[in-house]
């Protein structure tokens, strides 16, 4: 019915068919370069704030950046016309306030040069982008990643447990999850398991909907699956304990979960699963809060912050209590660029970037952070509603929530909306896997709406 | 499908609401409350963000922030340290500040109401905010010579102008050096601290405001306004003259220092008992005029209640609800009577000037960063305590103290001294307190001095008042008269 009007209008208006997706890119541009102008007044007003004077190497650097996303914009103008206009400007933003304020706290720390945070940021944002361009070239069509559904979960499960190899993994403040390349850095594996599951969920999910929907008994007015239909959602969260449990990532498996129960959901429509998830979820983690003294630690923490025994406890509040202290400074404007005291707050660029950024910029700073994510979720939740496809809606969903999760956990971890567990913001914190899964995600964001706009071409 | 979208959606909605009512909860809500953490090492290094204002002394710093190069910007740095460190006391890193470093933190940094309007022309014109100036009342003569008189003396010295209740010297030793305790690293300050505290001769506490003993016989100026205010006494009015005196009530003994009788005769005037400092007579005195009325003249000078100048004054203590053996005992200033030198800087200077109580005040005035007095202190009177006769009555009896009795070590040529000294107990084997308390010139007082020397100034319980503390007055009295 849709695909009927769609010809229809088409046909009748060939001249607006022309047009629309030129005026989509160039109301990109226009946002772009906005975005390129935010980014460079951050990093000179930095260097006013902190130095006070300007120093044209980063800004340089932050040109090159901005040249490269300039790149992934004339690309988008011949492999995906008509994709959404906002994701690019939304994540170019995000990823150069990141790096100005990683550049603050490298200043306030007195690194500088190729050693410096914020110029391996910058170098790894360039290879962020150029892997989303990679795959914008790659992928032309969304739906090719349906026959790799398989290949997806299986990649995603050997990224998500490469650290625990002996020799290759990398323990980092307890946490598992990273492999180790010898000098040239580490590489946190699971940010980009987390698209490949994504991937693998959808197809699984488009395959297997039916049986998980359709049957199963009538437990007090919501039915309920059959034993044997239990079997996926046993082994997503088999997966998420062991997560807890080898890796001590507590934010990684929450994050997984709850991707999986959230496209579960989508998928079949059925809220049994949901409860049943989460469920398991929060029994697994109050078993673990009892038995694992890092989780149990968390949730003292969060609990209990305030309590200068546990401030003062090895492993305790204080990174918590520092990072409010940060925000409480910024009130409602903020100090300014560089005339605050992000650095006393331990990892000020990585997991506790949201806590400096509040400090500088404040409560209207963070709002504007809040309301950028926000709308970069619903431009991918915008696709999941106009899509045709079931994997399409899926997945683009399911890329979005990630993100609006993430956020989540962050976030609600700093502000003690729930227990701190440690996740990059996507886009701004300090780590290269991060910021390559992230813009990967936007550029599969990207290819998605081009696809729903267009007609998709059948190539399954 | 996209009814279940539909939902997710809301649920991703309320978890942006969580986070943006999280956010303002701990950043609007919740933030003057962190700020005020005293973990908050932000809140800390902000204070040192501005230039806290000097600490003046006849216009010359005793206390200022000088540049530093780390994350305090300004290190608090103290002229001739020792001399003034119970005025300024001290602002460390880690720790509450002391002294005026404290009781004036708030003008000092530019944050009192008082500076609101410098603070917003700070920030329209883009200047660095900076603290204000605080000029003390303190005479550098009048300090330094009673530093060097004071000696090796563990006490104080107070000197007031009579007439304004202004503190012209106030010294206290042993004393510290107040830069130990305001360099910029914590474990150096905490040290620093811990060897201070741990001092058994007490440096860090001022013993000019916030150390307590038996006044002893300076005790008995207070009791003999009380008899002539009553109106029943005259320095004439005479009592019985016994070696050795029990209180109704007791069979405890109150004998005279000298352990006979006070001078020769039957009976002895109220001006010999004062000016030889007999015991015997005051206690007799003491239980004729009641603990009340004894009670009620102290109070009027100052004893039981606090105030600040505007670092806090320990209160001096006169009991309440006192036994005739007990009155007897406070009357020649024993018993659980408690006082501060600055208490007794009070007594005297309110005779000297004519009977009305001054405010001590160790402020003259607050000065914006461009100079301007923010705010002047001006003189003021807590109340009058006795009538102008009554104070001469007073002055001259405590001349004569000094020019024929037991106050004479505070003699000067061609000047009138008006005085009394003090010799008190603590406890039976412990060394004596020694006192001097008076004013000179008599007959235009222009300095009232209180010296206390405690841990019996060395000699256990062979000093006394005369032979170590009227000596110190002399020296400090004749330095701030021949200047």
């Amino acid at each position: 019915m849709s695909k009927a009007s769609a010809l229809k209008t088409s046909r009748d208006e060939p001249v607006r068919r022309l047009h629309l997706p030129q005026k989509l890119r160039n109301l990109e541009l226009f946002l772009l370069l906005i975005a390129c102008f935010i980014n460079a007044s951050a990093v000179m007003l930095v260097q006013l704030g902190t130095l006070g004077e300007l120093d044209p190497t980063l800004v340089l650097l932050g040109a090159g950046l901005s040249a490269l996303v300039i790149g992934l914009h004339i690309v988008l103008r011949f492999v995906a016309r008509d994709a959404d206009p906002f994701i690019l400007p939304i994540a170019t933003v995000l990823n150069g306030i990141g790096i100005a304020m990683i550049y603050r706290i490298d200043i306030a720390d007195n690194q500088g040069g190729w050693e410096s945070a914020a110029v391996r940021q910058t170098v790894w944002s360039a290879l962020a982008i150029f892997s989303a361009i990679v795959v914008l070239l790659v992928i032309r069509n969304h739906r090719v990643l349906f026959r790799y559904t398989y290949i997806a979960g299986l990649v995603g499960v050997l990224l998500l447990f490469l650290p625990l190899v002996p020799g290759l993994g990398k323990e980092i403040s307890g946490a598992r999850v990273w492999i180790s390349f010898g000098n040239f850095g580490t590489f946190q594996p699971g940010e980009i398991a987390k698209i490949a599951l994504a991937v693998f969920f959808a197809g699984y999910l488009v395959r297997n909907r039916d049986s998980l929907s359709m049957v199963g008994k009538k437990i007090l007015g919501a039915r309920f699956p059959r034993f044997r239909d239990l079997g996926p959602i046993l082994v997503v969260w088999a997966l998420s304990m062991s997560v807890i449990i080898f890796q001590r990532d507590l934010g990684t498996a929450l994050l997984y979960f709850g991707l999986f129960l959230v496209m579960l959901y989508l998928a079949t429509g059925r809220l049994s699963w949901v409860v049943l998830g989460m469920g398991l979820f929060l029994g697994g983690a109050l078993i673990a809060s009892q038995t694992l003294n890092y989780v149990n630690g968390r949730f003292t923490n969060w609990l209990d912050a305030l309590n200068p025994e546990v401030y003062n406890a090895d492993g305790g509040s204080f990174q918590l209590v520092q990072g409010l202290f940060g925000l409480a400074k910024g009130g409602l404007l903020g100090t300014g660029w560089g005339q605050g005291r992000p650095e006393i707050t331990p990892v000020p660029q990585s997991d506790y970037i949201i806590a400096s950024l509040g400090e500088e910029l404040g409560l209207a700073g963070i709002f504007a952070i809040l309301a950028l994510y926000l709308l970069f979720v619903a431009r991918g939740f915008r696709i999941g509603f106009a899509g045709q496809d079931d994997f399409g809606k899926l997945l683009s969903v399911g890329l979005a929530f990630v993100v609006a999760l993430q956020c989540f956990i962050v976030i609600g971890g700093v502000t003690r909306v729930i227990p701190l567990t440690g996740l990059t913001t996507p886009f701004l914190a300090a780590g290269g896997s991060s910021l390559v899964a992230n813009w990967i995600i936007a550029a599969l964001l990207l290819r998605l709406s081009d696809t729903v706009r267009n007609q998709p071409r059948l190539v399954v | 499908m996209n009814r279940e979208l539909k939902r997710v959606s809301i649920v991703v909605m309320l978890m942006f609401v969580a986070l943006l009512s999280s956010t303002s909860v701990v950043q609007a809500f919740q933030a003057d409350n962190l700020s005020a953490d005293p973990r908050n090492t932000r809140t800390l290094y902000d204070s040192y963000q501005v230039e806290r204002g000097a600490i003046l002394v006849a216009g010359e710093p005793i206390a200022q922030s000088m540049p530093a190069d780390d994350d305090y910007k300004f290190l608090r740095t103290y002229t001739n340290p020792e001399l003034y460190a119970p005025i300024t006391g001290y602002i460390p890193i880690n720790g509450e500040p002391t002294g005026l470093e404290f009781a004036l933190n708030a003008e000092l940094t530019g944050t009192s109401n008082s500076q609101f309007f410098d603070k917003i022309s700070a920030l329209v014109t883009g200047q660095d905010p900076k603290g204000a100036a605080v000029e003390v009342t303190i005479d550098p003569i009048a300090q330094q010579a009673a530093w060097d008189a004071l000696g090796d003396y563990t006490g104080s010295v107070v000197v007031t102008e009579p007439a304004t209740g202004r503190i012209l010297a106030m010294v206290s030793k042993p004393s510290f050096n107040p830069n130990l305790l305001t360099v910029h690293n914590n474990a150096e300050v905490t040290a620093s601290y811990e060897a201070l505290l741990a001092d058994p001769n007490d440096p860090l506490i001022d013993r000019s405001i916030n150390s307590l003993n038996p006044p002893g016989s300076v005790f008995k100026l207070v009791v003999s306004t009380a008899a002539l205010e009553s109106g029943k006494y005259t320095p004439e009015s005479t009592f019985p003259n016994p070696t050795v005196y029990s209180p109704p009530g007791t069979t405890s003994k109150i004998q005279n220092s000298s352990n006979g009788t006070c001078g020769a005769g039957e009976t002895v005037t109220l001006a010999t008992a004062l000016r030889l400092s007999c015991n015997i007579p005051f206690a007799e005195l003491g239980v004729e005029l009641g603990d009340t009325a004894i009670r009620q003249t102290a109070e009027k000078f100052g004893f039981n209640s606090d105030y600040s100048i505007p670092m806090n004054v320990a209160e001096s203590v006169y009991p309440q609800g006192l036994d005739d053996p007990q009155t007897a005992q406070s009357a020649f200033g024993q018993y659980d009577v408690q006082v501060t030198p600055l208490q007794m800087a009070m007594v005297s200077g309110a005779i000297a000037n004519g009977g009305v109580v001054m405010a001590p005040n160790l402020v003259q005035e607050i000065l914006a960063p461009n100079l301007s007095a923010i705010q002047t202190f001006e003189p003021s009177e807590i109340g009058r305590v006795m009538s102008e006769k009554t104070a001469a009555t007073l002055t001259g009896m405590m001349i004569n103290d000094v020019q024929d009795g037991a106050a004479s070590n505070a003699r000067i040529d061609g000047v009138d001294v008006a005085g009394k000294t003090g010799t008190a107990q603590n406890g039976s084997t412990d060394p004596f307190t020694l006192w001097f308390t008076g004013f000179a010139p008599a007959n235009d007082p222009q300095f009232a001095i209180t010296v206390l020397i405690e841990d019996g100034g060395g000699m256990g319980q062979t000093g006394f008042g005369n032979l170590l503390a009227a000596p110190v007055a002399q020296k400090v009295l004749e330095a701030v008269l021949n200047k």
